[in-house]
């Protein structure tokens, strides 16, 4: 199978299910805005994607999606650790236009994994868990999302946290994005520094819509505001 | 104006490709700063002999950047820190009188150690075999204008046959991928209508050689063109990303 057996068949999977998550981080966002203009509406969107078939089928996928991306992650990076062979430069030279993600996509996919795993402890659990097992895991209703978040980031220290996961996914998404659309093919002389830019402004626009949130609650507008 | 420096070298010294090698360190005195590397190297050469020692192995024929041969990594880069020039073009009046100078060799699982600083780069020949060519039915030589080819696909085309295929991009490669150079190769054919016909047939059959043979996934951090000696843009990699994606796809 191409998939597995050639290098750009891997990098392929590596940058479609990429891509895809991607996509779910862009949906995710705009979801996540809506707690800043309107709680009820964060509420309702929340009761929506509780223990839905189709919400669970979604959350099935995007777990497919992450986990086929990680294994992928750690097994191009081993067969690269082998590749370079077993003795190392003594002097490694940097390079100008080699940006510090490219070079480490696997600790910044490395912080990304450990807080994913707090955060689904933080709201999955709680919410679309609970819903599903009927067990009683937080202190509210499961679909009053907007109570979950205004709980959390009443904590000053989880706010910071967030926003540390936030900067690495930054710095990864700066990167994977150009790199999904080289891979795929889609790129050439022309569109080449177009490509990065576009990359730049889709990581920051998304990062800035997720950050938008810690940072309301940590300036105290949670509460008054 | 011609100078003279001082160095010191640190050179990487491997009796033969299963014996564990070592770094040495050497005083050079006197190198003129207009003399190349290799001249440099040369002289280094001259001193180990009359000192009874074994010179140094390295590679290299052309002096003149076209042979791809001289295979040197230089204080932290191939072919050393001056920009799109070969080892051979590399002058002694880019390092300061008193400097220490380190040589490697290429270090790469797909090109292992010979001796001293020369790698087997056989395996770039290998993916070469695998495909790198066009089958050519001869016949009476066809009229110059008979096929049109557009002056922006004559010049890439042209830019990625620039590759000398000396090895500088999976050497400084963190992942130790050939893509750049498999991608020069095949771009170098695929944009001209004689290479055209048989483009899917080649950018698989060099792929899978280049992955049989033991090089990385290319990640796509760029450090390759940024090293290349001539320059070979990493937007030949998307073109033969494109090529084999296709290719695999119409199976
Ligand atoms: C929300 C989470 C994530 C998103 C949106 C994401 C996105 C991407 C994208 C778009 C690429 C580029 C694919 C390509 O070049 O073909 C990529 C590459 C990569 N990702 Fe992730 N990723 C995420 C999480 C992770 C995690 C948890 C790891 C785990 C260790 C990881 C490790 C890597 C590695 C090693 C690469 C390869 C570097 C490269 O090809 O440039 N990623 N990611
Ligand atoms: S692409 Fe550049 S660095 Fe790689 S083999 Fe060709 S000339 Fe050397
Ligand atoms: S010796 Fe031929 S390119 Fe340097």
């Amino acid at each position: 199978m191409w998939l597995i057996n050639s290098s750009i068949g891997r990098k392929l999977v590596m940058s479609i299910t990429g891509v895809f998550l991607v996509l779910f981080l862009l949906f995710h966002s705009i979801m996540n805005i809506v707690v800043i203009i309107s709680p009820e509406g964060y509420n309702a969107i929340c009761a929506t994607l509780g223990a839905n078939w189709y919400a669970i089928a979604g959350t099935s996928v995007l777990a497919a999606g992450f986990v086929i991306h990680i294994i992928y992650a750690f097994y191009l990076t081993y067969q690269n650790k082998v590749a370079r062979g077993a003795e190392a430069y003594a002097v490694a030279g940097t390079q100008e236009g080699v940006s510090w993600a490219s070079k480490n996509m696997v600790p910044l996919g490395g912080v990304i994994l450990g807080f994913l795993v707090l955060h689904m402890y933080n709201f999955w659990f709680k919410m679309q868990f609970a819903e599903l097992t009927g067990i009683h895991t937080g202190s509210f209703d499961p679909a009053n999302g907007a109570a979950f978040v205004t709980e959390l980031f009443s904590n000053k220290l989880y706010c910071a946290l967030y926003i540390v996961w936030l900067v690495a996914l930054w710095f990864h998404l700066t990167h994977g994005i150009w790199s999904a659309l080289q891979t795929t093919g889609l790129n050439n002389k022309v569109w080449l520094p177009r490509v990065k830019t576009i990359s730049n402004i889709i990581s920051t626009i998304v990062i800035l819509m997720f950050m938008a949130i810690p940072l309301y609650f940590l300036i105290g507008c949670g509460a008054s505001c | 104006m011609e100078k003279s420096i001082n160095v010191t070298l640190k050179v990487w010294r491997q009796a033969g490709p299963k014996v564990k090698g070592a770094f040495e360190t050497y005083k050079l005195n006197n190198v003129s700063t207009d003399s190349s590397f290799l001249e440099m190297m040369d002289q280094l050469n001259e001193q180990l002999i009359s000192e009874r020692k074994e010179p140094v192995v390295f590679d290299h024929d052309c002096r003149e950047g076209i042979c791809g041969m001289c295979s040197m990594f230089i204080n932290g880069h191939p072919h050393g820190p001056d920009g799109e020039i070969t080892t051979c073009q590399l002058h002694m009046r880019m390092f300061k009188d008193g400097e220490t100078i380190t040589v490697e060799p290429w270090r790469s699982a797909a090109f292992p150690v010979i001796k001293d600083l020369m790698v087997d780069r056989g395996a770039y020949d290998k993916i070469i075999q695998a495909g790198g060519y066009v089958n050519v039915n001869t016949g009476g030589v066809p009229d110059a204008n008979a096929i049109p080819i557009s002056k922006i696909d004559a010049d890439e085309a042209m830019d990625a046959a620039s590759c000398i295929g000396c090895g500088a991009c999976a050497a400084a490669c963190k992942n130790g991928s050939a893509m750049l150079f498999v991608a020069a190769k095949v771009s170098q054919l695929a944009l001209l209508p004689q290479g055209r016909v048989e483009g899917a047939a080649r950018a698989k059959a060099m792929v899978a050689k280049m992955d049989e043979l033991g090089f990385g996934n290319c990640t796509n951090t760029g450090a390759c063109e940024a090293e290349c000696p001539k320059n070979v843009s990493i937007s030949h990699i998307a073109r033969l990303n494109r090529e084999f994606i296709c290719a695999k796809l119409s199976d």
